[in-house]
């Protein structure tokens, strides 16, 4: 039986940091997307969240790897000595990481939020779920239904703000992107590009799917934390009907 | 209530957007931190109108805008030189300028870089979209209503601090004693744009590598008629440097490639010998950077910039050092960049003594107007 101690070193030794420029770095858990890799980073994310490395501006966790943004300057203006000791300021920060990382070790990671994301599926609101539906050779129902069965990751925010890539989908109804991609897929669409899915926030050009739409915004500039979503959270699709939709949609949010 | 307008836009130009330092903090929910293209064109101009170097400023594009001042108004012009005229009259950069009510300042054509950036003392009032009063265009956030700005906007200005005051009253002092349109400091800040660094150059020829130890090129001596500049532009390795052959980074580091006319506050798509993989790599997507170069399938480079993404997926074969990020977003379509690899540390340096000279511009106006 390894000693937590032991452990916490073992956890260390396969992670690499490496510079994204002058002003970031990357501390690197793997090269997969793996449900326990994913921990990883998000239990990393979270001990950043409560005790900030020097000069981090932004924290911005990914599939398999985080990414801390930083102030080179700000950093020798307040931590000159300790900086330049170090190397430089890449030098300091991963110093910093490193401990942050031996320290935490297997930390348990806060218990995952689960969020629950109404959609109206098909019809107007889903013009592609037919197609969804010819190409698994399934009927629409079963589509919805596989879809909504799922239990999804957000495994990252990025691409739009609030845009949250889902990782959990069924093979079943992969389905490849459009050919030549809409202009604007409106905002709160459920889509589906190759073995993703995801929904989206803003209207934006896009070639995915779209199969539903959700009442739900999922960016909120007005609230302190602007991501409905964050990464790390489980998701749960939950059919509606187009009624119950136009109900949130009269403010019922 | 009636709020007090200060500026009138006239003719809004090709693109004026109000700018700050952007909105860190929020790339973890896909928020990107925007802000001013040029940040040291623009805490400059800050500097210079007696401001704290955060206020809101204009960013003008190209075609700069058409301002009356409906105020006595003190102000500085920074970056790109588009030929700023202060009621026809050429309006020096780089220096606080004092600007009685009535007149209205214009933009010619661009010389020199293609962003201006316009502090007024005080600063833009706009009011903040999560913490900035930055324009996300994109987002149809922050700045004024969300958007650039348009013909018969008016502008508000928020009180200045005591430095702005005392440099205004000084000014102002200065000005009813002489019979000129506007007043210009007779000194001005010079040598913080790395201008050197681009320079005007003829023909397509390949210019001669920037790898390191390789010293510089035939840059230095070119000159010639075309109008388009040449910019050298210094990188990092980054960290998919090793996946591209030889020949790609044999270009990249050793050839020209243009400014693409996509090319917006997003990211610079450049033009030029297609950059290859060895052989095809699956990426997992992660956080990208101001100045990241990443290279699409069709291996025409894009190098991101203020109104990124925050995650791509695509390999990366370079990172643009921080001090060279002003003169890249200087530059505008037809230009041409040559990217000259540098170290982590000598990235440090430079940056810090960039640094050093803006506060040595700081200092130095705090002295001057006491």
């Amino acid at each position: 039986m390894m000693t937590e101690r032991e452990s916490a070193e073992r956890s260390a030794a396969d992670i690499r940091l490496e510079p994204l420029g002058d002003s970031a770095a990357v501390v690197r858990f793997g090269e997969t997307i793996d449900p326990l890799v994913h921990r990883r980073v998000i239990g990393l994310a979270e001990r950043l969240a409560h005790s900030p490395v020097p000069g981090m501006t932004d924290v911005v966790p990914a599939f398999a790897s985080l990414t801390v943004h930083y102030d080179p300057i700000a950093l020798h203006a307040r931590h000159g000595t300790a900086v330049r000791e170090a190397g430089g300021s890449f030098g300091y920060v991963s110093r910093c990481l490193a401990e942050l990382i031996q320290a935490g070790g297997h930390a348990a990671v806060a218990q995952a939020r689960i969020v629950d994301i109404p959609v109206c599926y098909g019809a107007e609101l889903g013009p592609d779920l037919g197609e969804v539906a010819a190409h698994s050779a399934l009927t629409e129902e079963e589509v919805i239904a596989i879809h909504a069965a799922g239990d999804y990751t957000v495994y990252m925010i990025g691409f739009a703000p609030g845009f949250p890539y889902l990782g959990g989908l069924s093979p079943r109804i992969a389905t490849p992107r459009q050919a030549t991609p809409r202009l604007a897929i409106p905002a709160g669409s459920v889509a589906i590009g190759g073995g993703q899915t995801g929904v989206y926030p803003l209207a934006t050009p896009g070639g995915w799917r779209i199969i539903g739409r959700t009442p739900i915004r999922l960016f909120r500039p007005e609230e302190p934390i602007p991501s409905f979503l964050r990464a790390g959270d489980r998701v749960r699709f939950r059919p509606i009907t187009r009624k119950e939709y136009d109900r949130y949609e009269e403010g019922a949010t | 209530m009636i709020m007090s307008m200060s500026i009138e836009v006239i003719r809004p130009g090709l693109l004026t957007t109000v700018q700050d330092l952007g909105r860190p903090g929020l790339q973890r929910f896909g928020v990107t931190p925007g802000g001013a293209m040029d940040t040291l064109a623009m805490r400059m101009a800050n500097v210079l109108a007696g401001n704290n170097e955060r206020e809101a400023v204009l960013e003008a594009t190209m075609a700069g805008p058409s301002l009356a001042f409906e105020r006595d108004t003190l102000l500085a012009i920074a970056g790109g030189d588009l030929s700023p005229a202060i009621d026809g009259e050429p309006a020096p950069m780089n220096r606080p300028l004092y600007v009685p009510a009535g007149r209205t300042l214009a933009f010619g054509r661009p010389r020199r870089g293609c962003r201006a950036y316009v502090a007024v003392s005080g600063g833009f009032d706009v009011p903040e979209a999560m913490g900035s009063r930055s324009t996300y265009l994109r987002g149809g956030l922050g700045g004024y209503e969300g958007r650039a700005l348009q013909a018969g906007d008016r502008l508000a200005i928020r009180a200045p601090d005591d430095l702005g005051s005392r440099m205004a009253a000084h000014m102002s002092r200065e000005l009813s004693a002489s019979e000129r349109p506007f007043l210009a400091a007779t000194w001005s800040a010079v040598g913080l744009h790395p201008w050197e660094r681009l320079v005007r150059a003829a023909g397509a020829e390949p210019i001669a590598a920037g790898r390191p130890g390789q010293g510089r090129s035939a840059l230095a001596g070119a000159s010639g008629s075309s109008h388009a500049a040449t910019a050298i532009i210094r990188v990092l390795p980054a960290t998919h440097e090793a996946l591209f052959a030889d020949e790609s980074l044999n270009a990249i580091y050793g050839e020209a490639f243009a400014v693409a006319p996509q090319s917006d506050r997003m990211g610079y798509r450049l033009t030029g010998t297609p950059l290859r993989l060895r052989q095809p790599a699956e990426l997992l997507s992660e956080a990208v950077a101001f100045g990241t170069v990443q290279v699409p399938p069709d291996g025409q480079p894009i190098v991101l910039m203020a109104d990124r993404q925050t995650t791509g997926g695509y390999p990366r074969i370079a990172q643009v050092a921080s001090v060279d990020l002003p003169l890249l977003a200087q530059l505008k379509p037809g230009d041409r960049v040559v990217f000259e690899a540098i170290t982590a540390s000598e990235a440090e340096r430079l940056l810090l003594a960039r640094e050093r000279e803006l506060a040595r511009l700081r200092a130095g106006i705090r002295l001057k107007f006491r």
